[in-house]
């Protein structure tokens, strides 16, 4: 049992209704788990209490049986904008992590390699990251996520900022990837058909910040988007999430 | 080639000027109007005993020294008031104010405190400068954007590696654009403490040219402080600058 959230709560000070109700959810290892929900639901904050940049009003979170006070390097962040640094080139940000963590430099060259292999990315390692386009960007905050071997890996809306395309082409790999390293993700978006293209379970928060309901996506990978049985899981939930919008 | 044609045609109006004002039609007094040939007679003359080289490499020594001592103060200020946030609330707008007077008001003080010595000069260029630092220091690492910072954080970065690897570089084009301004502010007090002191110097010759009624020499004096200041803008502060930003894609 990897990540627990037990009993959750947040309320801003600054907002009449909390934002998060009485969250529980139990991620096991090697699981991904994708949050959705409408604008406003809250799934992003869910994110940010795992993450530990914010502290929940009630409620707690345990990974692997300790409670998270804040934020760690076993739960890194993939998130919406990049967050690579624009100082340093590809590979410097894809070892950046490991650079933090101490990690010799014949490992972290290495590792880095491996990952950008990954991501195809092994022949752009040197550009900066002003000349590389917003899907190399986003594979490179990949990468670098990946080298960090955290023990859940957060990813907040990672492809809602790209085009349909790239956004298309980096779920494809990002399942491909997930199939061969087994990580355990907890994965937000607002897309449905994301959900249900890449999580083990789908997890469907209200606007009142309830889990409405959780869907267990029983769909051999690699998924196709268009398998009958994808169409039907896909609108089920997009029903729910509509039937909640106001 | 536009700029130097630009000059060459202002110089030619302003001599054109003197001479129809001064020397034809008398409308103002040969003592109070300087002219391009007065100012390089001037020229000529300070050169011929390496005085005016002289007293623009002292300057430049001081107001160098005195600039660097700033740098110093000033980061450690602005680090100190960014990171506590008591200081943030209670000496940053001391510090605000204490920036917005002119480098002149230190003059009185410097006198009483060190007397007529180099010393004085450079308590007046740290006073005038260090203080524009430490608040653009305070407002480079605020302006830093938070998804460096907790990128970092997720990847388990401490306070200290925050600092090294996230802040410092984040924050380096702001500094150095505040280094920059705080040069300029350095190289105007320091004109401010040599014009009150008798210590050998741009200021002094300038006070000195006031002394003997010259008004080509302070109309010199006058010329080669902005050109010092131009070419340490241009050859120093602005080449680095365009170098940290053309690696970030910002140029």
């Amino acid at each position: 049992m990897a990540l627990i959230i037990k009993g959750l709560n947040k309320h801003f000070s600054n907002s009449e209704k909390a934002t998060l109700n009485n969250i529980n959810l139990e991620i096991k290892d090697g699981e991904f788990v994708c949050i959705t929900g409408a604008s406003g639901c809250g799934k992003s904050t869910l994110l940010n209490l795992v993450a530990g940049l914010e502290k929940p009003t009630g409620g707690a979170i345990f990974l692997d049986g300790n409670e998270v006070k804040g934020p760690g390097a076993d739960r890194t962040v993939m998130f919406q904008e990049h967050g690579l640094f624009p100082w340093l080139s590809v590979i410097e940000n894809v070892k950046f992590g490991m650079k933090l963590k101490g990690l010799p430099k014949d490992v972290q060259e290495k590792k880095a390699m491996y990952y950008l292999k990954m991501v195809n990315l092994e022949n752009y390692k040197d550009y900066p990251i002003h000349q590389i386009s917003g899907g190399m960007r986003q594979r490179t905050a990949l990468a670098r996520a990946l080298t960090m071997d955290s023990k859940v890996l957060l990813m907040d809306e990672p492809f809602s900022a790209l085009d349909k395309q790239t956004s298309n082409m980096l779920r494809e790999e990002l399942q491909k990837i997930w199939l061969e390293t087994k990580r355990t993700i907890l994965f937000i978006t607002h897309s449905v058909e994301e959900a249900v293209y890449l999580g083990d379970r789908v997890v469907v928060l209200s606007q009142t910040g309830h889990i409405l309901s959780i869907i267990k996506i029983d769909i051999e990978r690699p998924r196709h988007v268009y398998a009958p049985k994808f169409v039907e899981l896909r609108h089920q939930i997009l029903e729910e999430v509509r039937g909640e919008a106001v | 080639m536009a700029i130097t044609l630009f000059l060459v045609l202002l110089v030619f109006l302003w001599q054109t000027l003197y001479w129809t004002g001064v020397s034809a039609l008398g409308w103002w007094k040969p003592y109070a109007v300087p002219s391009p040939v007065g100012v390089t007679q001037s020229f000529i003359n300070l050169c011929k005993n390496n005085a005016l080289a002289e007293a623009t490499i002292n300057s430049l020594v001081r107001g160098i020294t005195g600039y660097l001592i700033a740098v110093i103060i000033g980061i450690v200020i602005g680090l100190l008031i960014n990171h506590f946030t008591y200081l943030q609330k209670t000496l940053k707008p001391i510090v605000l104010g204490i920036q917005t007077l002119p480098s002149v008001c230190w003059v009185p003080f410097s006198i009483l405190w060190f007397g007529l010595s180099t010393n004085a000069i450079l308590f007046v260029v740290i006073m005038g400068s260090a203080f524009s630092i430490a608040i653009s220091v305070d407002n480079a690492i605020k302006n830093i954007q938070p998804i460096y910072k907790k990128a970092a954080l997720t990847m388990g970065a401490n306070k200290r590696q925050m600092y090294i690897n996230v802040i410092f570089p984040a924050s380096l084009p702001e500094f150095v654009s505040g280094l920059k301004q705080g040069w300029s502010f350095a190289w105007r007090a320091l004109m401010a403490g040599e014009v009150m002191t008798t210590s050998k110097g741009l200021g002094q010759t300038l006070i000195m040219g006031r002394d003997l009624a010259d008004i080509n020499q302070v109309m010199l004096v006058m010329v080669v402080i902005v050109i010092v200041g131009i070419i340490i803008d241009k050859y120093i502060f602005s080449i680095i600058e365009k170098r940290i930003l053309s690696k970030r894609g910002l140029v």
